[in-house]
């Protein structure tokens, strides 16, 4: 299976300059920059791929349940989205599965994790923090292979935001009484737990670190595209030396996941994923007394006002939606532009995203890897063409795609009104909606004209604007002159249908405790 | 010669208002005539909270810890009226100690529930916690006041406005602090209150697309049925418990915000 790597032809090369055929840029005489960087006309990038010899991937893998791999009844094969390879063949969770996995839970839950110190179990989970930094590179190898996000994003943000998640919340597990004044806290039970496949790894640690930490047991769902870092995880554990049953994986599709949500030993359930499926959840527990967390779809405005640092504004701009190839539920897909700087920003826009290399997600190089499955490339496909049809215009820079796999060159929309699919609908993918306001209280109406309300972006010099805008904005993050940072201990989490509790921080320990008072 | 007294007519509380049932309906209780509330009453209640809301939201913590300790004083003041319409003194001086009590803690609760957040890099990081918006009460049947009160007051001093739907057996002593509430500098429609039955009246609370939250304290029977209802626009089903008193029944009610901003030179 290696050997992928150091094919040149597999490697993405900008077009020359001169064949572009992008519009030419409207910038105001104010507004153009004093030295504009040029882009030479033949530069290219040499190939800098990452060995993938450092993960070795089993031709098959089970279900882990009680510390041990049960042999799954029916198996379904992940690929690599770059190019269709495929990886391993996974199992597809039964209800029978889910059953062994959730009585694991239970018995290594009553059989002495929930009464064992927090202390010892905070040790545990630093083991498990240490383990992932020892053995990131490996991780993030196998998650840009199983994903398709470029491996500088794994290596740089997935991987370093897992292992300190686990760190962050292993200092919790003894001091959790310090956490909610006049409470007594106590563990949950058993936590089921279903999450996405736009950030695998770290996705598992924001659901498993703060689980653990308030003496729960976990059966947890990984994606169905995305099983294999859930799947070495498990290696992780075992080294880890944590008792059998306290975290257990179970693979598969939606089927999986719903035996999950259904199961009567389960006692609570905490889903990321889109919002159509988190009100499915929500519906199916209604009258269970089953707990609930929500993190679910976003559409999020990042506003830009005129005295913004421009240029800092479309890295922003960019980084809120094309990073992980726009997979990400808080993303920036809306850009609200004041009026007055909407010609020479969209302008800048344009130019930079000309110089995004879209290609191999294994190349360091790579700015925009490849989309995650073809289920999703179709929906894709169907949003932006109901954006060209809905009457917005189109611009994607001159890119040639790879063959094979899944890839969509980065669009943004312009002349887009917000009653367009592409700018009420969660695309996920790398896609852009470009709309116009002229005063605060306007980018406020338009901003909060969602149904989600998952995290927003502002862009300004102006402090007091800042907040202005961040005490009206209905969301939960507010990036204000930055966007799509994560901390383990920042809380993060949706206002109206994003869903509802928060992972991260204090607040994160929550969704995971009982309170006697 | 002995004079006839002044009736009250019993009437509903909505956007600041007393007005019958849309419905023209009553119902008996206790020995009264009492509006009936319908279908429509609820949306007329919704729509009257979430224009009051913001406004509400937006007072200072100061402002809206006064205003509900102004509460306090209105129901003191009307204490005897009230004894009468629960099960006594006891339970009334139970409410305004609880009113007294959750006025206070209006500007505390962002310090208690929010914080700052050490992130690891060059960002300045801080939680807030804010109002969900529009919640929903289904207050329990008893005891009459001091329930609703116990109900009542955690979304309020979070800043939120709420659809109240009271005891159906014992409604009077609701309809006497809506009074005390309308003459207390809660602005209009931030507390509408609803007289009638809430098998009737849950459902349609529980599946309005404008309702952030619901409390199900008071919800007899189906509150199975209510959550899936709820599920439509993500609403925040909470059970309340219809004798707690703390923060802790606030921030259930309440959303966290989290800003994020780059610290340089």
């Amino acid at each position: 299976m290696g050997g992928g790597f150091g094919e040149r032809a597999r490697l993405q090369v900008p077009a020359p300059r001169s064949d572009l055929s992008e519009p030419e840029p409207v910038v105001s005489e104010l507004d153009k920059p004093k030295r504009d960087l040029e882009v030479p006309g033949d530069w290219t990038y040499a190939s800098a791929p990452e060995s993938r010899d450092i993960v070795r991937i089993a031709e098959r893998y089970g279900h882990f349940v009680g510390g041990e791999w049960l042999e799954p009844a029916e198996t379904y094969e992940t690929i690599a989205p770059r190019d269709e390879e495929p990886l391993a063949a996974v199992g597809q969770g039964t209800r029978a599965d889910v059953d062994c996995a959730v009585a694991a839970a239970r018995a290594a839950y009553a059989d002495g994790w929930s009464s064992l110190s927090g202390s010892e179990r905070a040790k545990y989970l630093f083991r498990i923090a240490r383990l992932l930094q020892e053995r990131s590179r490996e991780f993030a190898v196998l998650e840009s292979l199983n994903g398709g996000k470029p491996i500088k994003e794994s290596r740089d943000v997935d991987l370093p935001l897992a292992a300190a998640h686990f760190f962050y919340y292993a200092g919790w597990a003894d001091k959790l009484e310090y956490a909610f004044p006049n409470r007594r806290p106590r563990p949950v039970g058993v936590a089921g737990q279903i999450i996405p496949w736009n950030f695998p790894l770290l996705m598992l640690a924001w659901k498993v670190a703060p689980a653990l930490a308030c003496g729960n047991t976990v059966v947890l769902k990984p994606a169905e595209t995305t099983p294999l870092s859930a799947l070495l995880f498990c290696d992780v554990l075992r080294q880890a030396e944590l008792p059998p049953g306290v975290v257990n994986i179970v693979t598969g599709d939606g089927r999986t996941g719903a035996a999950l949500v259904e199961h009567d030993g389960v006692d609570k359930i905490a889903f990321t994923g889109s919002t159509e499926v988190g009100k499915g959840i929500q519906r199916r527990l209604a009258g269970s007394g089953k707990r609930l967390t929500l993190e679910l779809g976003g559409k999020a405005a990042n506003i830009v006002f005129d005295d913004a640092a421009l240029d800092q504004a479309v890295e922003g701009i960019v980084n809120g939606i094309y990073f992980n190839q726009g997979h990400v539920c808080c993303a920036g897909s809306r850009l609200f532009v004041q009026e007055s700087i909407y010609e020479p920003l969209v302008a800048k826009l344009q130019r930079r995203l000309s110089t995004l290399r879209v290609g191999d997600p294994l190349d360091k190089n790579t700015d925009i890897g490849a989309i995650n499955s073809a289920a999703q490339l179709e929906k894709i496909r169907e949003l932006v063409a109901s954006g060209e049809q809905e009457g917005a215009e189109i611009y994607q820079p001159p890119c040639t795609l790879p063959e094979k796999g899944y890839w969509f060159a980065p669009t943004v929309f312009t002349n887009v009104a917000q009653s367009y699919r592409i700018a009420q609908e969660e695309i996920f993918g790398p896609v852009l909606s470009v709309l116009t306001f002229r005063t605060p209280e306007e980018a406020i109406e338009k901003a909060n004209n969602t149904p989600y309300g998952l995290s927003a972006g502002v862009w300004t010099e102006k402090g007091s604007r800042i907040l202005w805008m961040a005490q009206r904005l209905r969301a939960g993050v507010v990036w204000a002159n930055t966007y799509n940072r994560f901390d383990p201990s920042s809380p993060f989490g949706g206002y109206k249908e994003s869903g509802f509790g928060r992972e991260g921080g204090r607040h994160g320990l929550e969704p995971y405790l009982e309170f006697d008072r | 010669m002995t004079r006839l007294p002044v009736r009250k007519t019993y009437k509903l509380y909505i956007g600041g208002a007393f007005p019958r049932s849309e419905s023209g309906r009553t119902y008996e209780a206790e020995g009264q005539n009492v509006a009936r509330a319908s279908r429509k009453d609820v949306r007329d209640a919704v729509r009257a909270a979430r224009a009051a809301q913001p406004g509400w939201a937006a007072a200072t913590a100061y402002n809206r810890g006064q205003v509900l300790y102004r509460l306090a004083e209105m129901v003191e003041a009307r204490a005897a009226e009230f004894a009468g319409l629960c099960s006594g003194r006891e339970e009334v001086e139970g409410a305004i100690d609880r009113i007294v009590w959750y006025a206070g803690w209006a500007d505390k609760l962002a310090q208690v529930l929010g914080g700052s957040n050490p992130v690891a890099g060059p960002y300045f990081n801080f939680t807030v916690p804010e109002s969900t918006g529009v919640v929903a009460v289904l207050a329990p049947e008893a005891p009459p006041l001091l329930g609703l009160v116990t109900r009542l007051l955690p979304p309020l001093v979070g800043g939120n406005a709420v659809v109240a739907v009271v005891s159906e057996a014992r409604p009077l002593a609701a309809v006497e602090l809506a009074e005390a509430i309308a003459t207390s500098d809660v602005p209009g429609g931030v507390v509408n209150v609803l007289t009638g039955f809430a098998a009737e009246l849950g459902p349609w609370l529980a599946s309005h697309m404008d309702v952030n939250a619901i409390d199900l304290c008071g919800a007899d029977g189906d509150a199975a049925e209510l959550e899936r209802l709820a599920a439509e626009n993500v609403k925040r089903v909470v059970h309340g418990a219809a004798d707690a008193q703390s923060p802790w029944e606030v921030g259930a009610f309440l959303e966290l915000k989290t800003v994020w901003h780059p610290i340089g030179r």
